[in-house]
């Protein structure tokens, strides 16, 4: 699916936590997020934890919305929409 | 490393809830270590201490005298307790206590107690008014503090830049946060009357409180370290929950303080961060903290540590830092028998039956 005529992604790496942050948080199966240098845990939902293992692998955010429209039966702007705002969340939950 | 077989006292075993001693903690940290095969002597100040009456723990309990009691009355409590116990290792666990023991220290030694004690400069270099200077040291920020002798000072020192909240301290003990001069002014006279002049006053910092403890070895090294956050707080702001975390900068500006004043002994440095993410030097406590059992948790028992330096040992080598082990802290009833209760009372003693070297 083409969605980049809509969407105008960027390639995303400005809104996203830095990797090494991300690359030290403790992310369990059931979706409990622990950062070993804050201390400070969270939780994310199934789609969440998608998302988070997409960022991990160091996806730009076109990258990622490519794969989420794949997967994910829903509109490309709202899916848009939730992978910004999941990602401003995830950097006040990691402090980046 | 060779089992440890010493008769260790250990002082701070009062352990109020909302605001614990660290010696009941340190004793635990030791009795559960199977390097550890000897005896432990409590030393509290008040019959009610509960760690005097903790079978598990203590093998015998004593009362000190307070420091305002004064230097002699201290060294015969601690002859009488080296006659009957044979101690070989003497572990302060109080801020109040050090200056003191360290003066003795001389008489001490010759009364046959070893100890890993800092210097009276090292004590002096990381006092709480002069945590600027030690921050500077290591390269971390620091809010301001004032040693003052006058409570006026509340009523003009927003004229000097000052802002309420502040953080109104005793130099040993003791904290409040006051919002308004006369908050301060109440405050400053309640810690003025319970630990004496002068008072500090600290810009308080919002943020959130982390902590790290470890061992100075006395030639700049920070052995150990264990770092954490709170996650809970008592009504005194102390620790009822926290979990170890692993926090470069934290480790790096601990090593650093530790470096520039080669402290020798159990420390605990506490810091803010900040909401712009800075960390902010609050305190350097010259002494294990009340959590210090979470040294346990992440495999790395410091209390023993402390033992085997004590002991002109080499200390173990250290596990891996370890994140992500909580603890949480609960209060629990002992029943303690109204003749266990009078024997602290009467004779500020009281042995387990068959674990006294004395044998009575």
């Amino acid at each position: 699916m083409d969605q980049s005529n809509e969407m105008k992604p960027s390639s995303g790496s400005e809104l996203f936590p830095p990797l090494d942050v991300l690359n030290r948080l403790a992310v369990s199966e059931s979706g409990f997020v622990f950062d070993p240098a804050s201390g400070h845990n969270f939780t994310v939902n199934e789609t969440g934890l998608v998302l988070l293992r997409l960022l991990l692998k160091g996806q730009r955010l076109d990258q990622m919305l490519g794969t989420l429209c794949d997967e994910f039966d829903a509109d490309p702007r709202e899916i848009e929409r939730d992978v910004i705002e999941f990602v401003s969340v995830l950097r006040e939950n990691v402090g980046a | 490393m060779s089992v440890i077989n010493a008769t260790v006292a250990i002082t701070g075993m009062n352990a109020k809830p909302d605001n614990p001693g660290p010696g009941l903690s340190v004793a635990r940290c030791l009795r559960e270590s199977a390097d550890f095969q000897g005896r432990i002597i409590g030393l509290g100040y008040d019959a009610l201490d509960p760690g005097l009456y903790l079978d598990d723990i203590c093998d015998a309990s004593y009362l000190l005298p307070y420091p305002s009691a004064g230097d002699e009355a201290l060294l015969d409590q601690l002859q009488r307790i080296q006659q009957r116990e044979q101690v070989d290792i003497l572990l302060p666990c109080l801020d109040a206590e050090l200056p003191g023991m360290i003066r003795l220290l001389p008489a001490l030694t010759d009364m046959g107690f070893k100890t890993f004690l800092p210097t009276s400069e090292q004590l002096r270099l990381r006092n709480k008014d002069r945590l600027s200077e030690l921050a500077e040291m290591a390269g971390i920020f620091c809010p301001e503090i004032k040693a003052i002798t006058q409570a006026g000072f509340f009523y003009k020192c927003q004229e000097d830049g000052w802002s309420y909240p502040l953080v109104v301290k005793g130099l040993f003990y003791g904290a409040y946060i006051v919002h308004s001069a006369d908050e301060a002014s109440d405050a400053f006279h309640k810690i003025a009357a319970e630990w004496g002049f002068p008072v500090l006053v600290q810009q308080m910092i919002k943020g959130e409180e982390y902590n790290l403890t470890a061992v100075g070895d006395g030639e700049g090294k920070l052995l150990g370290p264990v770092m954490m956050k709170k996650m809970a707080v008592t009504d005194k702001g102390k620790a009822w929950a926290g979990i170890s975390i692993d926090d470069q900068p934290l480790l790096e500006a601990s090593v650093a303080l530790a470096k520039a004043i080669r402290w020798r002994g159990p420390l605990e440095v506490e810091v803010m961060r900040d909401q712009q993410g800075h960390y902010q030097l609050i305190e350097i406590n010259p002494r294990f903290p009340a959590w210090i059992y979470l040294s346990v948790g992440v495999g790395r028992n410091l209390p023993l540590t402390l033992l085997q330096l004590a002991s002109d040992q080499s200390p173990d080598a250290f596990a891996d830092i370890k994140a992500g082990v909580l603890f949480i802290r609960y209060a629990v009833e002992n029943i303690v028998p109204i003749a266990e209760f009078e024997s602290i009372v009467m004779q500020g003693a009281r042995h387990m039956s068959n674990n006294s070297p004395a044998g009575n």
